[in-house]
């Protein structure tokens, strides 16, 4: 029961890791259908905000604060620039985005490089967030605690945002109907490029939280990427739900998978029941109807 | 030829074709008018295999349902889309040569076209492209693209043909030229038109079904159909009554 | 100069010229050391002709290849490996980093890679079968454009941590250190230039089975099915089978690719298969002009240099360079270098006939 309920917790864990940093990817690719290789920089950019804001107030717990806002607006600003300076013109041409935004992120990953140098930097864990909290008879470290708090918030944010201001039923609108919600005087571009501002902010809140358990190199968002990637493609296009889900049943398989055999057949096994997944529901777990052939 | 049976396609709930039965015989040119959201669309989706649907399509005694999408193309039958797609990087005589070919084995393909077989080079000059064999179908005129696709569907020897929209952006004489083309081919073809032009069904149909709301509202002669007042309130949007076209659907 | 390359004698002579810089002219002039270079950029560009097929023609963005070329690489490593340990210490004897890493025992899985034959044949089916199996998973549920690139970075992903986590396929190192390949000692320049002629010689092979692809009525099939692949369905053609037969071709080539890369360079290990090296694979190909025969060629070796050039000392410089050139010559040149040609050409030519189109 104990070894249950602490799988399932290292599950839920790892799960809203993979859901932070799936959650902005699932709003641009949703959108757009762009896939932002430079998505795991942004969550990099995030990770050196906290570092750098930590050097600079110096307290601990203050800095985390700090730089959770700080972190948004960091990648926010990154993803807005891309978007108006690349991607808005390369719309259309969805696999050429791909490799466009790979090379972007090739770019930052030097410019860290040589800014912050290559080996990897820690930041400090705050007082308040040292040490485990017993729940249901085991330890549970409380870094990983404030993780799942984010990416609760997080996702009643994106949640209520889109469900309740005007900016989100506009987005709402273009994911369900681009060419309708133009010609219902939506400006496609403004709402594009609100959509990049807010996906690549909650990147950089996603690199802000990482710092809590693990150390930040230049290559950190990268190692994250992909496995965002695998939780959108399972989850379904522009669905928030359907990340939520995808990213909880995928960390918990994980990390089932680790406990009976190893890390690394834990990564070839999460492929395999997403190829196989795809057999079922080609499309995700919870798709858009559109009456487009494509 | 093509027999369809109490179709319905249900969209999470919203039954997009509700009932409609529908018969194409050879000889015939049938459009297929209807507001917009009638369900003719959603009709050729479901008979071509990109829709589920609960009913039956049988053509020469063979049921289609359940049939994967090139397949039930095999058997002979052949769509083409609103926005005409031909494939804009290959030219004319490569777009049709394609078209003629789903029957070929791996190891013809694998080798060099020699000749272009004696159907491709037929139906160049009965679509009016015979002298645009080398053009790249992606600098086609609209209506010439339009004509492509139906060529790429006499080729491939289909025998049922549902077309949406063929006319669609044509000039007046491009359409005249479609509405004869249409005629010629339904010799020994049944041809089946989706369309919103009633100039153009007036002129060139030999039937007509007039869907509403997923069912069958009425069918007939040209003459027939637009004498019915059901017809007429549903075109001068007095209509509102949901049950109807139901009621239409089993007369 | 387009028309002439199309027909059977321009062909033949593009082949000629091909065969004779690769044979005559580059042994004459380069050093033994810059020869083992050109055949390390040879398999690359070997690599390159498939992702041509694959992604120029048919719209198959496959950032995996390292799968490809790994499993060629490792199958061939294994080979060398057995040889090496037979001929130290006979029959069924451990390879030197099993003995190392404390391996007492000859893994089951081993033991048919002692015969040269079965090696081969395994270089030449295992990765195309797989190819085959994954393409029919994944192209018959038509997951394809974004989603299947995806997914295959994700298969490099895991196939290079699976490997990591193999101790008995060297684990982290990889495989290294070959003495003989299939009885000719790999420190002879002799045998080095062998290894070199062999690479252009399979390089021009592929290029010449590319050829015949892309000329066939398969070729214009591949493309209407990257185009319009819905028509294709639609006109009675099961696209998904098209796709992987193209997948697969290209899937072949980068293990063959890998196999020559063993030798050759002497070492093989999860580092250089993984997600990035897979998708640096690209990058010459987008460079060349991913939809041209020669193109992806040209442009893999383009950038092989480049890389063996700068790389090291502007560590810096060459990455800031990938990154733009990625960047520039898909966002401003989609065609490659491949397309300056073709474009300079149709400018001369529009007066002419294509007017009658209009």
């Amino acid at each position: 029961m104990d070894l249950f309920i602490g799988q399932l917790f290292t599950g839920l864990s790892t799960g809203s890791i993979l859901l932070l940093a799936a959650l902005g990817l699932s709003l641009t690719f949703g959108q757009m259908g762009v896939i932002n290789m430079a998505h795991g920089e942004f969550i990099m950019a995030g990770c050196y905000t906290a570092y750098v804001t930590q050097q600079v107030v110096g307290d601990a717990g203050v800095s985390l604060l700090i730089a959770l806002p700080i972190g948004f607006l960091v990648g926010g600003i990154m993803g807005w620039v891309l978007e108006a300076l690349l991607i808005r013109h390369l719309y259309h041409r969805p696999l050429d985005t791909l490799l466009v935004t790979f090379g972007v992120g090739l770019v930052l990953q030097q410019v860290a490089r040589d800014v912050f140098g290559a080996p990897a930097v820690n930041v400090t864990v705050p007082e308040f967030l040292r040490g485990g909290v017993d729940l249901l008879g085991t330890t549970v470290p409380k870094t990983r605690l404030f993780i799942m708090g984010l990416a609760i918030v997080a996702v009643t944010a994106v949640t209520l945002v889109l469900r309740f201001t005007p900016a989100g039923r506009r987005i709402r609108a273009v994911v369900g109907n681009r060419d309708l919600a133009e010609t219902a005087g939506i400006s496609s571009r403004t709402v594009d490029a609100g959509t990049f501002f807010i996906g690549s902010g909650l990147a950089g809140v996603a690199g802000v939280a990482l710092t809590l358990i693990g150390s930040t190199s230049p290559t950190t968002g990268q190692s994250y990427l992909v496995d965002a990637f695998l939780v959108v493609v399972a989850g379904g296009l522009g669905r928030i739900k359907g990340a939520v889900v995808a990213a909880i049943a995928l960390g918990t398989f994980q990390a089932v998978f680790e406990t009976y055999s190893t890390a690394s057949l834990a990564k070839v096994g999460v492929f395999v029941v997403i190829v196989v997944f795809l057999q079922l529901r080609p499309q995700g777990l919870f798709t858009l109807r559109t009456r487009s052939l494509a | 030829m093509l027999i369809c049976k109490n179709i319905e396609v249900d969209f999470d709930g919203f039954k997009a074709v509700n009932g409609v039965d529908l018969t194409l015989d050879r000889g015939e040119v049938h459009f297929l008018i209807g507001p917009n959201g009638a369900g003719k669309t959603t009709l050729v989706d479901a008979v071509t295999g990109l829709a589920k649907y609960s009913g039956s399509v049988v053509k020469d005694g063979e049921e289609l349902r359940g049939k994967k999408v090139h397949h039930i193309a095999r058997k002979g039958i052949g769509r083409t889309f609103q926005t005409a797609t031909v494939f804009e990087d290959l030219t004319v005589a490569q777009n049709l040569d394609i078209a003629a070919g789903a029957g070929r084995s791996p190891w013809a393909l694998l080798r060099r076209r020699k000749h272009l077989p004696a159907n491709v080079v037929e139906t160049m000059d009965r679509i009016g492209l015979g002298k645009e064999a080398d053009t790249p179908a992606g600098i086609l005129a609209h209506g010439q693209k339009q004509w492509l696709e139906i060529g790429m569907l006499l080729v491939g020897d289909a025998d049922v043909l549902l077309l949406d929209e063929p006319i669609a952006g044509m000039g007046h004489e491009e359409r005249d030229t479609t509405g004869r083309l249409l005629h010629d081919i339904a010799a020994d073809r049944a041809v089946a038109v989706v369309e919103h032009d009633m100039d153009f069904m007036r002129a060139f149909a030999d039937r007509v079904t007039v869907l509403h709301a997923g069912a069958v509202l009425a069918s007939g002669s040209v003459d027939e159909v637009s004498g019915d007042p059901r017809v007429q309130a549903v075109y001068l949007g007095t209509a509102t009554d949901e049950k109807e076209p139901a009621d239409a659907a089993t007369a | 100069m387009r028309n002439f390359f199309a027909t059977r004698l321009g062909t033949w002579t593009g082949f000629a010229a091909a065969a004779l810089v690769l044979f005559g002219l580059a042994p004459l002039v380069l050093s033994g050391f810059r020869l083992g270079l050109l055949a390390q950029f040879t398999c690359y560009a070997i690599v390159a002709v498939g992702i041509g097929l694959a992604w120029g023609r048919g719209g198959m963005l496959t950032l995996g290849q390292g799968v490809f070329f790994g499993m060629g690489a490792y199958l061939m490593a294994m080979h060398l490996k057995m040889a090496d340990a037979e001929f130290r210490n006979g029959p069924g004897a451990v390879p030197d980093f099993m003995e190392l890493a404390g391996i007492r025992e000859l893994p089951a899985y081993w033991a048919p890679f002692s015969s040269p034959v079965f090696t081969i044949a395994a270089i030449l089916v295992l990765p195309t079968a797989f190819a085959v199996v994954l393409g029919l998973a994944v192209f018959k549920r038509r997951v394809k454009g974004a989603y299947f690139a995806i997914l295959s970075q994700a298969l490099a992903g895991a196939f290079a941590i699976l490997l990591i986590g193999q101790q008995s396929l060297g684990g982290f190192n990889g495989l290294s250190r070959f003495r003989y390949f299939f009885g000719y000692n790999l420190d002879d320049p002799v045998n080095q230039q062998m290894l070199y002629f062999i690479a252009a010689g399979v390089l021009l092979v592929v290029v010449a089975i590319a050829l015949q692809l892309r000329r066939s009525r398969y070729g214009e099939l591949l493309v209407a099915v990257r185009d319009a692949e819905e028509r294709v369905r639609f006109l009675g053609y099961d696209a998904a089978n098209i796709k992987v037969v193209a997948y697969a071709t290209a899937a072949l080539f980068a293990s063959v690719a890998g196999a020559i890369f063993v030798p050759v360079v002497g070492i093989i290990s999860p580092a250089s298969i993984g997600i990035v090296p897979s998708i640096m694979f690209i990058l010459g190909v987008a460079i060349g002009g991913r939809a041209s025969l020669v193109g992806p060629v040209v442009g893999a070796l383009a950038v092989a240099w480049a890389q063996t050039a700068l790389s090291e000392q502007f560590p810096s410089a060459w990455t800031y360079a990938q990154g733009l050139l990625f960047i520039l010559v898909i966002a401003l040149l989609p065609g490659g270098i491949a397309s300056v040609a073709a474009l300079t050409k149709r400018f001369q030519r529009t007066p002419a006939p294509v007017e009658a189109a209009a």
